[in-house]
């Protein structure tokens, strides 16, 4: 028993050495950054917190931020159906098909999402094979505009963050006894019932997970929007990018990065009420 | 409550046949188990009854009414699972209002119905506790509450006793039959364990490879079993290969090697002459008999109010004899004999059907 307390606290120090170098990367290349932006925030000539008057007081910030959690929204919400559809078939589905289908929710990850972009680009031109396709088979008269407008910069986002909704909703998913659904059907209930009752509260923890993940990625997705999104589709990060990279006005960037961080933080504290943070490494 | 039959009913996957076409009839509330090894079939024939598996071939009647492709849902079973298979998100109340819920039954009646469910599995009151706290013999007697509040037509179980210890499931054998005896209710019920359907069921019926080899009561599969497998499977027996002399009046001589005299016993439906067979007779039938088959004890087994031993009568052929301890004897040898009435010759190939 009493040789536990030095085991212990070697334990503690390996630890802490295993944890060193990725908390010094962190150091160096996140909160030195961080901290500087948030000084830079307050830099101001006019004002200590003059950034953020001139922010909060312009119309343009709070239309884009309306269009950025609108966007995240509905991300959101369509990835999150998607995925609970596509996680169910993969507890379905037998060995090799759900070998494939595994792939192909989870090789994405590894392209770059500058290169899904533009794939996306290619699909959704006006002469792009999704057009003409839907052209041919007469589900439109002409080919409509997808690019550059609210409909491509969501198409292209739920496919980006797909995954992240698949992964901690199949965990969930798998951990349900099938015995639970055939009773629940056995006992007279339909499809619709047994998902409403059995499924999704049995799920929820993982639903709540990937609904976190998607809604927080979408919030500062830049690259997505950027590309495939109009001039009224702004998104905070994109403003961000315009302080920066046209008005070289860096204490409003600052600030603009404050308050979309204030938020990402302020979901989830939300968020955390309900779901355990932990929850959110539960996603393999 | 409902007659059930299953009409020429056969299973296949891929190339494996799991049910080869079979009937199976059951009576208004009468309580058939089926009984066999794993990969018997007989949890597909569960399943086929149930709705989760449709036939390769053949029908399912439920009080002569084709129900084959009827779905799940609209069967109105009464299903209990071996790993009890409740809703851990709900308390015991809900999980047994559940089916009458999906029925859209007033919350009264419901209320009514939980606390009368719950009275007959000795749970009365117990609506608001949580799953979790349950030890596994009260999840079993919840599920049960659960399939039975329902009213089902055919209370379907698989194997629900397997995750409780011994002593427990003995307890909950004794109950579920008790249940059965005052509220008979059709039912199928699956096990591997051939205690559990000799205790509880009305009739047994025996499986293997995807076919019956026999259906009868207890005592019909214990004294006359059709072959050597029911015999094996059911109960503890001896059996003395050897060859049918002649059949005659339902009795039949086999030639055993090593035996001066040949065997004589109820010939199972089957046997013939010149085929080879075997010959069964239980351990409690085996008895001192001065002067008769001369054996050598070669071990003992103490099983509290019995001894068992194991003899050698002649050469390769052994028997154990099963007697109460007052009657063992201290000797190195022993003489025993049996009646005529107590031996089975069963055909030895159980295909040759």
């Amino acid at each position: 028993m009493t040789e536990g307390m030095p085991q212990k606290s070697s334990d503690a120090l390996g630890a802490a050495l295993l944890l060193a170098p990725a908390l010094l990367v962190i150091a160096i290349a996140f909160l030195a950054p961080l901290a500087r932006l948030a000084a830079l925030s307050f830099s101001s000539p006019q004002g200590v917190l003059a950034a953020y008057r001139e922010l909060l007081g312009d119309e343009v910030f709070w239309i884009v931020l309306r269009n950025t959690i609108g966007l995240a929204a509905i991300v959101t919400i369509i990835t999150l159906t998607g995925g609970f559809a596509l996680a169910l078939a993969l507890t379905r589905l037998g060995g090799g098909w759900r070998l494939a289908l595994f792939a192909a929710v989870v090789l994405p990850l590894w392209v770059s999402v500058l290169v899904r972009t533009f794939s996306w680009m290619l699909l959704l031109e006006r002469n792009g094979p999704i057009n003409e396709a839907m052209v041919a088979t007469g589900v439109i008269g002409q080919p409509v505009q997808l690019l550059f407008n609210f409909t491509g910069v969501t198409i292209a986002m739920v496919h980006v963050l797909l995954p992240y909704a698949v992964l901690p909703i199949y965990a969930a998913l798998v951990k349900i006894d099938p015995a639970l659904l055939k009773a629940s059907e056995g006992l007279g209930a339909s499809f619709a019932t047994t998902f409403q009752r059995v499924l999704l509260p049995l799920s929820a923890r993982g639903v709540a997970t990937a609904a976190a993940f998607v809604f927080l990625l979408s919030l500062s997705f830049f690259v997505t929007p950027a590309l495939l999104g109009g001039a009224n589709n702004m998104t905070i990060p994109m403003l961000i990018d315009t302080f920066v990279n046209e008005r070289l006005a860096w204490p409003l960037a600052g600030a603009a990065s404050m308050l979309l961080l204030g938020l990402v933080l302020g979901c989830i504290a939300v968020i955390g009420r309900f779901v355990p943070l932990g929850g959110l490494a539960e996603a393999r | 409550m409902s007659t059930v039959s299953f009409r020429g009913v056969s299973k296949r996957f891929g190339v494996s046949e799991v049910l080869q076409p079979l009937d199976l009839d059951i009576r208004t509330g009468e309580f058939v188990s089926v009984l066999g090894p794993s990969g018997s079939g007989k949890t597909t024939l569960l399943n086929v009854a149930a709705g989760f598996l449709a036939p390769t071939q053949g029908k399912f009647f439920v009080d002569e009414r084709d129900i084959t492709s009827l779905p799940p849902r609209r069967r109105n079973i009464g299903m209990v699972f071996q790993n009890y298979a409740l809703f851990p998100h709900m308390d015991v109340g809900a999980n047994v209002a559940y089916g009458l819920r999906v029925r859209k039954i007033s919350s009264a009646e419901i209320a009514t119905r939980v606390a009368r469910a719950l009275q007959t599995v000795q749970l009365e009151g117990w609506e608001s506790r949580a799953i979790a706290s349950l030890s596994g013999g009260q999840q079993q007697r919840v599920a049960l509450a659960r399939a039975m509040v329902i009213e089902p037509d055919i209370l379907l179980m698989d194997e629900p006793l397997g995750a409780l210890d011994r002593q427990l499931r003995k307890n909950v054998q004794l109950e579920i039959r008790r249940m059965h005896l005052r509220a008979p209710r059709t039912t199928l019920y699956v096990t591997h364990d051939q205690e559990e359907a000799l205790v509880m069921s009305d009739r047994v019926t025996v499986m293997r490879s995807g076919r019956i080899e026999q259906i009868g009561t207890a005592e019909e599969l214990y004294h006359s079993p059709a072959n050597t497998f029911v015999a094996r499977f059911l109960g503890e027996s001896n059996l003395i290969p050897g060859e049918v002399i002649d059949v005659a009046s339902g009795k039949a001589r086999l030639s055993v090697p090593g035996l001066e005299r040949p065997l004589v016993g109820r010939a199972a439906a089957g046997v013939a002459k010149a085929m080879k067979a075997a010959a069964m007779i239980r351990p409690e039938n085996i008895r001192l008999r001065p002067g008769g088959l001369h054996g050598r004890i070669v071990e003992r087994v103490f099983l509290g109010e019995i001894t068992a031993m194991r003899l050698v009568v002649a050469d390769g052929i052994q028997l154990w004899s099963r007697l109460l301890g007052a009657d063992v004897p201290q000797t190195e040898t022993m003489d025993v004999g049996w009646r005529d009435e107590d031996v089975s010759i069963l055909p030895d190939e159980a295909r040759s059907k």
